[in-house]
């Protein structure tokens, strides 16, 4: 019953993309977030995807799956904007942001709910395959 | 006598198996879109069918009547089920992280294959339903 591990596949790929959309939705809320004292303001997160084999038999190349395999934080600078009446703002009266991009935020949203979109959608034609081939010799 | 019966049946259900392979594949496919250096892959049905069952159209198995000959079901035993059928999808439109999965295409053998699936299984529907209607003989 080969078809029964596309649940498997499509499922792990809803699972990573989900949580990439859920990394998304915190790089957007904190795309205004201000440095505190420490000058460490907040860092946008990306996930990474990786292959991941889910098939019955060890090796069998033809059910890969998804798994998130690491959250990375990026490194660029934060945006410093020069705001002096600022409470959180430094000797020289700059205020540091995050380094969210809120634009790529968006783009990376929209990419994530199509992919996980097209996974249901695989689901959803596995399943009714699964259920026609139980009424197999019935009609 | 039952031989000759179940011969068609046998025919569509190595394609029926090969086909939920496809469909796995492609599920797999789709699944990987996002995921950096993943390679496409996808079978040569005819190519993958023939090494199942040994013929080209149903009814035409492989007679084993010599000790030597290999039979269809041995191949099928040794070949593995989808055997060399197996390769790697070319991208027409490379990226930069190396994915080579195209969207398009891959929806595209996904509903054909599904459609191909139901094919199949209304065949074997279809060859039951003659076969009843025979034994019954109503």
């Amino acid at each position: 019953m080969s078809m029964m591990s596309i649940f498997n596949v499509a499922g792990s790929a809803a699972s990573a993309q989900s949580q990439r959309l859920n990394v998304v939705a915190s790089n957007l809320a904190n795309v205004d977030t201000v440095a505190g004292p420490d000058g460490q303001a907040y860092k946008a997160r990306q996930v990474t995807f990786q292959t991941q084999l889910v098939g019955q038999m060890a090796g069998d190349e033809t059910a890969a799956g998804v798994r998130v395999s690491s959250v990375g934080e990026d490194q660029t600078p934060g945006r410093r904007v020069h705001d002096p009446k600022h409470p959180s703002a430094d000797g020289g009266g700059y205020v540091t942001y995050s380094n969210v991009n809120a634009v790529e935020e968006m783009v990376n949203m929209i990419s994530a709910s199509r992919s996980y979109q097209n996974n249901l959608e695989v689901m959803n034609t596995a399943k009714t395959l699964l259920l026609k081939t139980l009424q197999l010799g019935q009609g | 006598m039952l031989n000759r019966l179940t011969q068609g049946l046998d025919f569509q259900a190595q394609a029926l198996s090969l086909r939920s392979e496809r469909q796995r594949l492609i599920a797999s496919n789709i699944a990987n879109a996002d995921t950096p250096g993943y390679v496409a892959r996808d079978m040569d049905f005819a190519k993958a069918l023939q090494a199942a069952t040994g013929t080209m159209s149903a009814g035409q198995a492989m007679d084993a009547r010599h000790p030597g000959h290999i039979g269809s079901a041995a191949v099928n035993l040794s070949g593995g089920r989808i055997g060399g059928a197996l390769t790697y999808a070319t991208s027409s439109q490379t990226s930069l992280d190396r994915n080579t999965v195209d969207m398009d295409r891959e929806r595209a053998s996904f509903a054909d294959n599904t459609v191909k699936y139901e094919a199949t299984l209304r065949f074997i529907n279809g060859n039951v339903r003659t076969t009843l209607s025979a034994i019954t003989g109503q």
